[in-house]
């Protein structure tokens, strides 16, 4: 059901979260431009909300503000519950063409049930429902559960609220591989460390990150598994290795490696073993990507003499280059549907996310910053999040791939950098 | 422009929420049953390690304690006045062939991280293959890359680029 394309109205002003909380070593997350059409969605307060240490409609707002897709109308401080049917006439009078209503039901052994029901005023019937058990500190994970809900419901694409995020935090000489909701909260270390930690590459089971720490004076290669800690060195053959990327199956991974030479392409076993080299060239080849369907691998090689971007597919052959306009066309990225690239060019001296449609060739540039890097798409493609630079700061920023939605996250006092966007794992 | 300041308040780890599968509500519309939650992440300190000096190679004296070849903005070539260094540092392999070096290149930091390894690791195998022109053994060299990770300067200009475009050469307990 796709009613944001069919009802997309022209709205002036956006309605916006009335709460403002305090700031810690979060990353917070500034909205920096808007899609110049949204969605009008009233998420009134769930019936008992109130009875909750900390809220859950507050996050499902923000949620949905933050993807720029909506403009939420302000319901004030009355609840909808979800056992009636709200008043769809007058909620449609206050600008609202869809409304969600909810109750929380607390059980006997401390946990809530919330329920909810999400209408469209102008037809005038339900869209659906939902039920969900949560004890009061998962609050957050059930509001981006219920965001995702609607955020599908009213746009038809799958949301990406319940996600998460990795990426690296450098404050002084320390380095933080950390893992956070995709709205900056519940921030966590994966992995701490006094040296570098770079390339952080979500496995396709959301479980495990590959990357490349330099904690043995060199760049190896680990699979580190979140839930226990535990790391496996994939990849520490005597040179350089680097750039991990997981192919679509969850069973390999491509890696840069120096072992024979300049830096090449190999592929080899999450465990480590079944190495093979993938391509052969006379200058670099790095920074893989594997397209969603496991046919080809991109990448990046000055073997044309500048830096652009290359493909050649999965089981070997003849590599095919990709992009010819510019000198220094790097850090190739395929949507979840395969359809565009996302890379990072050289433009006039500016580093800037660009994203190009594979069928047409085309390429929009999607920034106006100067230093950007490592662009990684959201698992519904809407979104793209990239490292970039803000007051001499490493900040994360994200931009939608239509180049309308700005975003920007960043922590205090911090270097933010490599952010790598979890898949869905519902 | 409007901003959302995101509080720290809450770092209850996510065990698994269930969810429940009935929803019965007259005229509603069949409800969607879906599950919950997020794994916890634990925490790792990655070793870091302690370097230790040999006498004749950190005596600011001899030309020995000198370990960084720097190269030219997008330039991978020794240049002529590092070839003394260099030359020592090949004899000093000669002599004592149970040393080891690693050889760290660095890039400045414009441009992908990745690349800039791949590049850090051009200016590491031009010293590698410098010092092995002049009799050190293969084995006893490894050349790797930093990239733009380790910068010795720290700022964003071209006198501080030129400082981080260089090889680094450690011995046997320096790395």
């Amino acid at each position: 059901m796709n009613i944001l394309l069919s009802r997309f109205r022209l709205l002036l002003a956006a309605t916006l979260a009335t709460l403002s909380w305090a700031a810690h070593a979060q990353l917070s997350i500034e909205i920096t431009g808007a899609g110049a059409t949204r969605f009008p969605v009233a998420i009134p307060l769930f019936e008992n909300e109130g009875s909750l240490p900390r809220g859950i409609t507050d996050v499902v707002r923000a949620d949905l503000e933050r993807s720029g897709l909506f403009s939420l109308i302000d319901m004030g401080l009355v609840a909808m519950p979800a056992t009636a049917v709200p008043d769809l006439a007058g909620v449609r009078a206050r600008g609202a063409d869809a409304v969600l209503a909810g109750s929380l039901y607390p059980q006997a052994d401390g946990r809530y049930d919330v329920r909810f029901r999400l209408f469209d005023t102008q037809k005038q019937t339900e869209l659906g429902g939902l039920s969900l058990r949560m004890t009061p500190a998962q609050n957050r994970a059930t509001a981006h559960r219920i965001a995702d809900f609607v955020y599908e419901k009213l746009t038809g694409q799958p949301g990406y609220f319940a996600t998460r995020i990795a990426y690296v935090v450098k404050s002084g000489p320390r380095y933080e591989l950390q893992i956070a909701d995709a709205d900056g909260m519940n921030a966590q270390t994966a992995l701490a460390s006094r040296e570098p930690i770079i390339s952080p590459a979500w496995a396709p089971d959301g479980q495990r990150l590959a990357y490349v720490s330099f904690e043995a004076k060199k760049p190896v290669v680990y699979v580190h598994t979140l839930a226990t800690g535990q790391r496996q060195v994939v990849a520490n053959f005597k040179g350089s290795n680097s750039a991990p990327t997981w192919a679509p199956d969850g069973q390999r991974l491509a890696v840069v490696l120096t072992k024979d030479g300049q830096s090449q392409l190999y592929v080899l076993n999450a465990d480590g073993s079944g190495l093979r080299r993938m391509a052969t060239s006379s200058g670099i080849d790095t920074e893989p990507a594997w397209s969603p369907d496991g046919e080809w691998i991109y990448f990046s090689s000055d073997r044309g003499g500048s830096a652009q971007i290359y493909r050649i597919p999965a089981t070997g052959g003849s590599a095919q280059r990709v992009t010819f306009e510019g000198n220094y066309n790097v850090t190739p990225r395929l949507s979840p549907d395969g359809r565009s690239l996302a890379f990072i060019t050289r433009n006039n001296g500016r580093f800037q996310v660009a994203v190009m449609d594979l069928a047409t060739r085309q390429t929009t540039i999607l920034t106006d910053s100067s230093r950007d890097e490592s662009p990684s798409f959201a698992p519904n493609g809407r979104m793209i999040l990239y490292a970039s630079e803000s007051g001499g700061r490493g900040v994360l920023a994200a931009v939608s791939s239509d180049g309308r939605v700005k975003q920007r996250l960043s922590v205090q006092a911090a270097d933010v950098r490599e952010p790598s966007w979890g898949p869905l794992t519902r | 422009m409007k901003k959302f300041v995101l509080p720290a308040l809450l770092v209850a780890l996510l065990a698994g929420c269930s969810s429940t599968g009935t929803f019965d509500q007259a005229g509603g519309t069949a409800v969607e049953d879906r599950s919950t939650g997020a794994p916890g992440v634990a925490t790792v300190t990655a070793p870091s390690m302690a370097g230790s000096g040999i006498a004749a190679l950190t005596d600011p004296n001899n030309i020995l304690s000198k370990r960084s070849v720097f190269f030219d903005f997008d330039q991978f070539v020794i240049k002529p006045e590092a070839r003394p260094l260099i030359e020592a540092h090949a004899r000093f392999l000669v002599q004592n062939p149970q040393m080891k070096m690693l050889i760290q290149g660095n890039t400045d930091e414009l441009g992908s991280r990745e690349y800039n390894l791949a590049l850090g690791q051009k200016r590491a195998d031009a010293v590698r293959q410098a010092l092995t022109l002049l009799g050190a053994k293969e084995s006893q060299i490894e050349s790797v890359s930093l990239g733009e990770e380790k910068p010795r300067c720290g700022e964003s200009n071209e006198s501080c680029f030129a400082q981080n475009r260089r090889g680094d050469m450690l011995y046997s307990g320096e790395f």
